[in-house]
């Protein structure tokens, strides 16, 4: 794979990149400086807002169609170790920027009526999130992205053990980074084979993407690097097996946290951008297991998720399952399913968000995500209603809207691998069309459930949120064209060095 | 040869902008049914402006935008989709008008969404008949379920939300389960989504298994064509008001299934592939299955949305009947029989809902004499029941006698006695109603047969019911004629239907260019 780089300072005139990591840190020190709770908050939002212009502006400014890293920025870190400073953007990372900004933003927009305690350091711990969340999608240095990858797990901590709503709260945060601990020793382990292997055969150490790259690996230690990064990411994705801590951190968490986890797939991210082309003959001869494990996510999360009364449960199952469907799609190895899963978790990071942004509205005017609680919500909140219906409809993958071209394309690059493969996927589809949309009729058609007061209808502050997301996803689904161009051109050259 | 012409796309525009402003307009009621009317109007002039060159035999073409890397939204109109598109827009007209007439009489609620979800659905049913490949077709076709699903649920009622869940369950279902695997497997084969005539896919390169797989899935797929066993959702699908019965269950959203079998049939497989593959024999059998279950079943039933709910879903398998002779007149028939039976069954429908508007009667064993009553509803309600059973000179003789010829033709006895046995059937169970109407005394005879009555029925009591316990609408008095707007319409299909049985050129022509 012969990657070209393009420097920042070349292609925009300032580091974009670096600006996008440490101006949310940078303005968390601001926000804690503030001393009135309002002003703080208002701080935090722009922030927010600052931060999601420069990525879109990043993206507007990135050239589709190519396989160059853009906007690179090197530096030499640990010289001795050959850890070096490296960041830069290409077509798998790009999509994830915005909406990493995009996600926070509106997290912090929920969270203005819903946080009461302790305000300031929630937006902190939110932003440092943010922070760390970017250093994840543009990290070239295998060692820089693990930094970030467990930085993520401090501001997590916090907010689920603090700020978590569930009784258990205490104990989902504790298991929560103990699982991703354990996962994420494995993955050290294989990225530092990675970084001896370079030594082996070049003499000195380096953990840079680019150099990786250039340097042959031998079989049995691309398979054992392999397992050894699957296994990290696979707990973190979640694929089936490892996806466990998912529905109790969805359940105890605050919902801020859950949308994070469950619209910013690091791990699915770290799959295609590390996995596939540095071991990419491991990768070949072991994505029969990693597809099977998707296909097993798929089924398993689809039928879980059909008889969940509890809505936070129900969108944990669900986004195991489409997980792994866009397990299914990188594995397909070629370029349909792998533009189809990035498509895919794109979607999944709005839909994600929606739903639960929705949920925890539900959770504010009624107390409860059970479905006990809920019942012929339409009636009393049409508003309400029709936007969980649309997002629903994204989710499940409906012509129009966002779902549907990642989906499409899974399917396709699934049924160029064997048509069996597609069919199980297929039935994935609609297992989501069924739990969604029985979940649906039940919650919110029908007679309304006895309250002491109606569920108020989305206000006008929340219903332009959730308008926004409905015009993205009609956007996206309607002309995926652009998004999809964004990715052409690494994807490609992922797919020609995996062949 | 092919043209550019931004034409297909205007025409699904016209209805979309009609959706706005009826939206726009929800506080004023008469500006907002102009508006529909004037969005009909105008798409129907569009489709009409679009014969001429479709008739000398080039094929309009438009790009609108990329929308996968392999495949673009696109449009191609040629004369099977010209045909469609004509049938459903002339038909808006005419249901506009007749909607009009039937849900102030009723004084319904939700009119503005309820003439908005018309709009869109025609706009969805503009996009699938002009649609140039697979992908633009599917995404219409979805489109298209969700839509009605809208119109299905209007009461609100528990029966019309069951409804709308069968309704849901088996259009979703079907077309994710079969229609989305069917073409990503034709992709996989073929290279390409597009529509082409003499169809995409080849016996040389493809496997048969692969083909016949493909085949069976398309047909599993559609669902909106009412093929046994996913035919449950249309009888489910009378709780809806009458107007969305007429034009919907009897044109758009069924024709849109029939026509995807049409599509599959000539522009994917191609006639003689599937004579290599044998498979349209086995599709006959299905159609002639579903022909005789679907007649001999309406014996049992008393409730005349029901009664025509059946009917429709032999009617559609007449048409696949028809092209799956593979024989020309048998495929002239099954196309032709898409614009045919839209007509008569429409008059149908519209007849139905006028004598409910009259008197709130709904069954056969009611309607007793009803034809001095309502004279010239019943005359229609004959006529087009006389079309269905194909009486000659009504347009509904064409169409069975080319079926029948294209049985003989296609060497295919059994289809032969089939359709005679399925035309006696439906013979006895209008004409049994043409007879009460209009001979028999006013004083009831009470209802044919015994035992346990029919779920349909059942649940289309609970759903009337239901609906008049909300409008609070009482039984009639005299029964007499109650809106000329509801009236008018319905015999304008019933002139039309004669007149395409008088004069039938038009039509003929162009089905012949379907088949050039």
């Amino acid at each position: 794979m012969d990657v070209n780089e393009i420097r920042a300072m070349e292609q925009i005139g300032f580091p974009i990149l670096t600006v996008l990591i440490f101006f949310p840190v940078l303005w968390a020190s601001l926000v804690n400086l503030i001393k009135d709770e309002r002003l703080a908050w208002r701080t935090a939002l722009l922030g927010a807002v600052v931060e999601l212009g420069l990525a879109v502006f990043m993206a507007v400014s990135f050239t589709p169609g190519v396989s160059d890293i853009q906007f690179a920025e090197h530096f030499r870190w640990i010289a001795t170790s050959g850890v070096d400073y490296h960041v830069g953007v290409d077509g798998i990372s790009v999509l994830f920027i915005p909406l990493t900004a995009f996600v926070t933003l509106m997290v912090m927009l929920f969270s203005w009526t819903t946080v009461r305690f302790r305000p300031k350091s929630y937006l902190m711990a939110l932003l440092v999130l943010e922070a760390a969340t970017m250093g994840i999608f543009v990290s070239l240095d295998l060692v820089l992205f693990f930094v970030f990858w467990e930085l993520i797990l401090v501001p997590s901590y916090f907010l689920l053990r603090l700020w978590g709503i569930g009784p258990e709260r205490q104990y989902a945060a504790v298991k929560y980074v103990m699982y991703m601990l354990a996962g994420s020793a494995p993955m050290l382990a294989g990225i530092v084979l990675l970084g001896v292997n370079h030594y082996n055969q070049t003499g000195t150490y380096s953990f840079d993407f680019l150099d990786l790259l250039a340097v042959p690996v031998p079989l049995g230690l691309q398979t054992a690097a392999f397992f050894l990064l699957a296994f990290g990411l696979a707990v973190k994705a979640p694929l089936f097996p490892f996806h466990t801590w998912m529905p109790a951190v969805f359940m105890q968490g605050p919902i801020g946290v859950g949308m994070f986890l469950a619209g910013l797939k690091v791990g699915v991210y770290g799959f295609v951008r590390f996995t596939l082309p540095l071991v990419p003959d491991a990768a070949r001869e072991w994505s029969w297991l990693i597809a099977a494990l998707g296909i097993t996510a798929i089924i398993y999360g689809g039928l879980i998720a059909l008889v969940q009364p509890n809505l936070r449960r129900l969108l944990a199952f669900a986004s195991v399952s489409h997980v792994g469907l866009a397990m299914v799609g990188v594995f397909s190895l070629n370029v349909q399913g792998l533009q189809g899963a990035l498509l895919l978790i794109f979607n999944l990071g709005i839909v994600s968000t929606g739903l639960f942004f929705l949920t925890g509205v539900l959770y504010a005017r009624t107390g409860s995500s059970e479905l006990s609680a809920f019942g012929g919500i339409a009636r009393h909140a049409p508003l309400l209603a029709t936007f969980f219906f649309i997002i629903g409809l994204a989710a499940i993958g409906l012509p129009g809207t966002s779902g549907f071209p990642g989906e499409f394309l899974v399917l396709v690059g699934a049924f160029g691998v064997h048509w069996a493969l597609a069919g199980i996927a297929v039935v994935g589809v609609i297992l989501t069309a069924a739990y969604f949309l029985s979940y649906y009729e039940r919650a919110f058609l029908g007679p309304p459930v006895v309250h002491e007061r109606r569920i108020p209808d989305l206000r006008l502050r929340e219903s332009a949120l959730a308008a926004v997301l409905a015009v993205v996803i009609f956007w996206i689904g309607l002309f995926p064209a652009p998004f999809l161009d964004m990715t052409s051109g690494s994807v490609q050259a992922l797919v020609e060095r995996m062949n | 040869m092919p043209i550019e012409s931004i034409k297909p796309f205007l025409a699904l525009m016209a209805s979309l902008t009609g959706a706005a402003l009826v939206l726009a307009f929800r506080a004023r009621p008469n500006l907002r049914e102009a508006c529909s009317l004037a969005a009909s109007v105008a798409q129907f002039l569009l489709v009409l402006s679009m014969v001429p060159p479709i008739m000398a035999g080039d094929t309009l073409h438009h790009t609108l935008f990329s929308f996968l890397p392999q495949v673009a939204i696109e449009f191609r109109v040629d004369a099977l989709g010209l045909l469609f598109a004509a049938t459903a827009s002339s038909l808006w007209i005419l249901t506009t008008i007749y909607s009009i007439g039937y849900m102030r009489v009723l004084e319904e609620h939700g009119q503005t969404r309820f003439y908005a979800l018309f709009a869109l659905a025609l706009s969805a049913t503009m996009g699938l008949a002009f649609a140039a490949n697979l992908v633009t077709f599917y995404i219409f076709f979805e489109a298209l379920t969700f839509i009605t699903y809208g119109l299905v649920t209007h009461h609100g009622t528990d029966e019309s939300l069951a409804a709308g869940r069968k309704y849901l369950g088996y259009h979703l279902g079907t077309s994710i389960a079969f229609l989305l695997p069917a073409i990503i497997g034709t992709y996989a084969l073929s290279g390409t989504f597009s529509f082409q005539a003499g169809g995409v896919l080849s016996a040389a390169t493809d496997s048969p298994v692969a083909l016949t797989i493909i085949y069976f899935l398309f047909l599993g797929g559609v669902g909106k064509a009412a093929m046994m066993p996913f035919h449950a959702w249309l009888p489910a699908a009378m709780v809806a008001p009458v107007p969305v019965s007429a034009l919907l269950h009897a044109v758009a959203v069924v024709n849109a299934g029939v026509f995807c079998v049409f599509r599959v049939i000539l522009d994917i497989f191609g006639v003689d592939l599937l004579r290599q593959l044998n498979l349209g024999t086995p599709t006959v059998i299905i159609a002639s299955v579903t022909i005789l279950l679907a007649s001999f079943y309406a014996f049992r039933l008393d409730n005349l949305k029901a009664l025509l709910a059946y009917s429709t879903i032999g009617q559609l398998s007449y048409m696949i009947m028809g092209i799956a002779l593979l024989s020309p007149r048998g495929m002239t028939g099954g196309v032709m029989h898409l614009g045919v039976h839209s007509f008569s069954k429409i008059t149908l429908f519209f007849c139905v809902g006028l004598i409910y508007l009259a008197s709130r009667k709904t069954k056969i064993s009611e309607m007793n004499g009803i034809g001095q009553q309502l004279p010239w509803t019943m005359a229609a309600f004959a006529v087009g029941a006389l079309s269905i059973v194909g009486l000659p000179l009504t347009a509904g003789f064409l169409t069975k006698w080319y079926l029948l010829t294209g049985s003989l033709e296609a060497h295919q006895l059994a289809a032969f006695f089939v359709l005679l046995v399925s035309t006696l059937l439906s013979a006895a169970y209008y004409l049994r109603i043409v007879r009460r109407a209009f001979f028999a005394p006013t004083v009831g005879e009470g209802r044919p047969g015994t035992g346990e009555r029919p779920e349909v029925e059942k649940l289309l009591e609970r759903a009337e019911e239901a609906a008049e316990a909300e409008t609070g609408q009482a039984g009639a008095g005299r029964v007499r004629e109650v809106s000329y707007f509801a009236l008018i319409p319905a015999v304008v299909t019933a002139a039309i239907t004669v007149a395409l049985g008088i004069y039938p050129a038009f039509l003929l022509k162009l089905v012949g260019q379907v088949f050039r």
